[in-house]
């Protein structure tokens, strides 16, 4: 190979793919991914999945270990706990990705802001979110959704400000660092105005620790949706939620231990995905941080 | 030292003013008006309703209710529970004993687990040690804790029958059926700390084996024991320590879930109990005294890792 095609392929290999390469060699990422997406699939598929309606009660299958007919067991109304497993799939990974998208979608451009602009707008800023952090994670959620009232938009909602704060600093840190190198001196050298070295320059550059932050504030939204359900304060009866399937099966732990553990092992497995996931993401994007 | 403490101090109190304006905020997201729900059967009764609004100044303009509540909660004064019939500070302090005595048992458990598997994990740096205290760690932060504890209540309580599954006894009424009913609480609440205390220390262990010191140590003939407690340790252990300050904040939101499944009367129940019976003023005395202990502790952590640390004393 000529000296020129050598240094064209090298080229070409931009640090983004790099990553790329990067993440798609790393084994516990990959095993991550795979949950995620095995998860993903059964939560958008899950009327072709589920053998039975989650809601149709049986009077005649009431609590009945699991079997060959019922994979998981039936609940105490008799309803298929594998039914209602795969169903809530799609409450528990719709409120992950959905509150986590609130959360950046009023962190980011916050943080940004403060990162850009410092001053005074970035003490108002920082104190605000020094005060929502001061707030733990879990009760600022739980006190917001008693307040919005018990639903699974709410808790949603919920859930997405207790989160914002983590992507307002994230953002903030992030921006400060990207503002004083050289390309995004150059582009404001030759006249872009704020907002657009801000978008085109600063927020590319910014993606990967937002990413990487992303994945493992899913993980933790799910445990905080399960856990809002579990209170009664997420996603309502008869429709099925993990949190709410535990809520029931702690009155019959002694006749029904089958439906406690089935729902139980899928957040654990669903969170252990989008972990594994956002260590490997982090290892990929960030050599250093190992 | 002191300039660093004034500096520090004074943070706090911005930090704390809009805490307060976020409690208060909260208020204002709630459904409905405050004085229907509290006057119940009465609600038809315009003149009920405006007695109820004079006296929780909601007849007063939003800026006006803010700082007369300050003006109260400076003073100590959380407002009137709307369920307990009882002031509202009176009720947190019955409930407090309970969860510190948990989050100190939680705590002692997590260090007990956290810091040696950090050690062992670092020190055996990528060898099947390692590999296990990882992924035993990454199973612990994926776990929720009340899941956990509805497992435990399974195993321990219903299948081999040698504790409680529910309750509470105070420390000073029993101390060994106080135990017993604290002990799995305390253990679920604890491994989810002790998997982030266990990656804390792992990670300040790795970069303190990396420093020159242990590099001489080691050549001076010590024996590879010493250079890991002596040396090493010490030197990991500033920033596990303020870390794991930190922690503590996260076992009070814990204990919300952890207490609801266990069925003990704290701090985390109260909540719970207080959001369903729509008693707004508990929900927001609670969150207002965690978010004070929790800037407290950021503070204290902080003043620590000066305090320990020589080299930051005189920065």
């Amino acid at each position: 190979m000529s000296a020129i095609a050598v240094a064209a392929s090298e080229r070409i290999d931009s640090p983004t793919r790099r990553s790329l390469r990067r993440l798609i060699r790393h084994r516990t990422a990959m095993v991550g991914l795979a949950i995620v997406v095995a998860f993903l699939a059964i939560a958008v598929f899950a009327p072709l999945v589920a053998p039975y309606d989650p809601t149709r009660t049986s009077w005649t299958a009431i609590r009945r270990a699991p079997s060959a007919l019922h994979w998981f067991g039936t609940d105490e109304n008799g309803r298929d706990v594998l039914s209602r497993v795969i169903w809530g799939a799609r409450a528990s990974l719709l409120a992950g990705v959905v509150s986590v998208a609130i959360a950046m979608a009023a962190g980011v451009p916050v943080g940004m802001l403060a990162g850009f602009r410092g001053g005074w707008i970035d003490a108002l800023i920082s104190r605000f979110t020094d005060a929502m952090l001061a707030c733990p994670f879990l009760i600022l959620a739980i006190a917001l959704a008693a307040f919005l009232g018990p639903a699974l938009e709410n808790a949603m909602i919920a859930i997405g400000i207790s989160a914002t704060p983590i992507f307002i600093r994230l953002a903030r840190g992030a921006t400060m660092a990207a503002k004083v190198e050289d390309y995004v001196e150059a582009a404001r050298a030759i006249g872009n105005p704020r907002w657009r070295v801000a978008v085109r320059h600063i927020l590319p550059n910014i993606v990967p620790p937002l990413l990487v932050q992303a994945t493992l504030t899913i993980a933790t939204a799910i445990i905080a949706e399960a856990s809002l359900s579990f209170l009664g304060l997420g996603q309502q009866p008869p429709a099925p939620s993990w949190g709410s399937m535990l809520n029931t099966a702690q009155r019959f732990m002694e006749q029904a231990p089958w439906m406690a553990i089935f729902p139980g092992l899928s957040i654990v497995l669903v969170v252990l995905g989008f972990n594994l996931l956002g260590d490997g993401l982090r290892d990929a994007f960030d050599p250093r941080s190992r | 030292m002191t300039g660093f403490l004034i500096r520090r101090v004074g943070q706090v109190v911005p930090t704390l003013l809009f805490v307060s304006l976020l409690i208060f905020g909260l208020q204002q997201l709630m459904p409905g008006d405050p004085a229907l729900i509290l006057a119940g059967e009465e609600r038809g009764d315009p003149l009920v309703l405006a007695q109820i609004r004079a006296e929780l100044n909601l007849d007063r303009p939003l800026h006006e209710q803010y700082v007369l509540w300050l003006f109260n909660v400076l003073q100590g004064d959380l407002g009137f529970s709307w369920r307990i019939r009882e002031p509202v500070a009176k009720v947190i302090l019955e409930k407090l004993p309970v969860t510190v005595q948990l989050g100190l048992m939680a705590f002692a458990i997590a260090c007990l687990i956290g810091i040696p598997a950090g050690i062992v994990s670092a020190v055996r740096k990528d060898r099947p040690a390692d590999w296990i205290a990882n992924g035993v760690a990454l199973a612990g932060i994926s776990t929720p804790n009340f899941w956990l504890g509805i497992m435990m209540i399974l195993l321990f309580s219903v299948n081999l029958g040698w504790l409680p599954p529910s309750g509470y006894v105070p420390l000073t009424v029993d101390w060994r059926q106080s135990l017993a009913t604290t002990i799995m609480p305390a253990f679920v609440l604890g491994t989810g700390i002790a998997a982030v205390l266990m990656r804390h220390t792992r990670s300040a262990m790795v970069q303190a084996m990396s420093q020159d010191y242990v590099r001489t140590a080691r050549a001076k003939g010590l024996a590879e024991r010493v250079v890991v407690a002596k040396h090493a340790l010490r030197n990991a252990l500033v920033p596990v320590v303020t870390l794991g300050a930190l922690e503590l904040g996260t076992l009070l939101s814990g204990a919300v879930l952890t207490e609801q499944v266990f069925t003990i009367p704290g701090f985390g129940k109260l909540i719970v109990d207080a959001v369903f019976n729509r008693d707004y003023p508990v929900v927001q005395g609670v969150v207002l005294v965690v978010a004070v202990i929790y800037v407290g502790l950021n503070l204290a952590a902080d003043v620590l890792y000066v305090l320990i640390n020589p080299r930051l004393r005189h920065a």
